[in-house]
């Protein structure tokens, strides 16, 4: 097990103007590791993804709430994991298909592929009818100066 | 998020300034959407020079512009896209699909 050096955790309601309320959290909280412009863009962008897919599809007709924390570990190792208790997943293999969505047209099936392509690890476990946890997992470069 | 356009000859170009995301998405596609009607140029230009942030929210409004311009033959370019934004169309394959130029007057 890895040393937890710092943790967040923070509780938003499932509306769409908190999005970028918590890629912006996230990214100050993560500012404390001095990471590059690029490292710090591609967790705003899973960030992103995973609320984004609590609000629209877990808690597609209702309102919920959604934890996003985040834990900073030995060797710049960042875990970020967003929770909902939402309608969950039947089948999480097919819904991490590059292109499979259940959505309407705003929606066009990429966020697992993208999630999976800007970590080094994605977690997805669901249970149909008691919600989601994701949890992404991303080790940053390192950098002088910057804390462990 | 804010949209603006701009009538060419025979071009129209849309910029796009903000972050385009999930919160933005509905607003950003009826726009771009209702000016494919309005507009029968030939070439579509998508300037994505001021986002400041994008997600696969942004890939819909981008693909569902282009089917309909394609269904009435008509071309679509990106122009000017960040490099957050680009990682984003790179992840999903979009720059096979849809041709992304590096000048913003094109
Ligand atoms: N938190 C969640 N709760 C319930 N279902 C989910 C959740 N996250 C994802 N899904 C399911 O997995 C599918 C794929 O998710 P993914 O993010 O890859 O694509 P999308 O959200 O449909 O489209 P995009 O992310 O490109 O806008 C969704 O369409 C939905 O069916
Ligand atoms: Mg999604």
């Amino acid at each position: 097990m890895l040393t937890v050096l710092n943790q967040m955790s923070m509780k938003l309601e499932s509306r769409s103007v908190n999005e970028g309320f918590a890629r912006q959290a996230v990214a100050a909280f993560l500012a404390q590791l001095d990471p590059t412009m690029d490292e710090l863009n591609d967790i705003k962008t899973v960030v992103s993804e995973a609320v984004t897919n609590a609000i629209v599809h877990g808690y597609r007709d209702r309102l919920g709430y959604i934890n996003v924390s985040v834990r900073l570990l030995e060797g710049r190792t960042v875990e970020i994991k967003v929770r909902d208790q939402g309608c969950g997943i039947a089948d999480v293999a097919q819904a991490r298909q590059p292109m499979f969505t259940t959505g309407d047209d705003t929606r066009s099936g990429m966020g697992f592929t993208i999630m999976e392509s800007f970590t080094d690890r994605l977690r997805v476990r669901s249970s149909p009818g008691h919600g989601t946890l994701v949890t992404l997992t991303r080790t940053l470069s390192a950098r002088r100066g910057a804390q462990a | 998020m804010q949209i603006t356009h701009e009538s060419q000859e025979n071009q129209l170009i849309l910029h796009y300034v903000g972050e385009l995301d999930h919160h933005e998405a509905r607003k950003a596609m009826d726009y771009a959407e209702s000016l494919a009607v309005l507009y029968p140029v030939e070439r579509y230009v998508l300037d994505l020079s001021g986002l400041t942030f994008m997600d696969s929210s942004g890939l819909a409004v981008a693909l569902n512009l282009y089917r309909t311009l394609q269904r009435t033959g008509r071309r679509m370019v990106i122009c000017g896209c960040p490099p957050q934004p680009l990682r984003v169309f790179q992840a999903a394959g979009i720059p096979k699909i849809i041709p992304f130029e590096e000048d913003v007057k094109c």
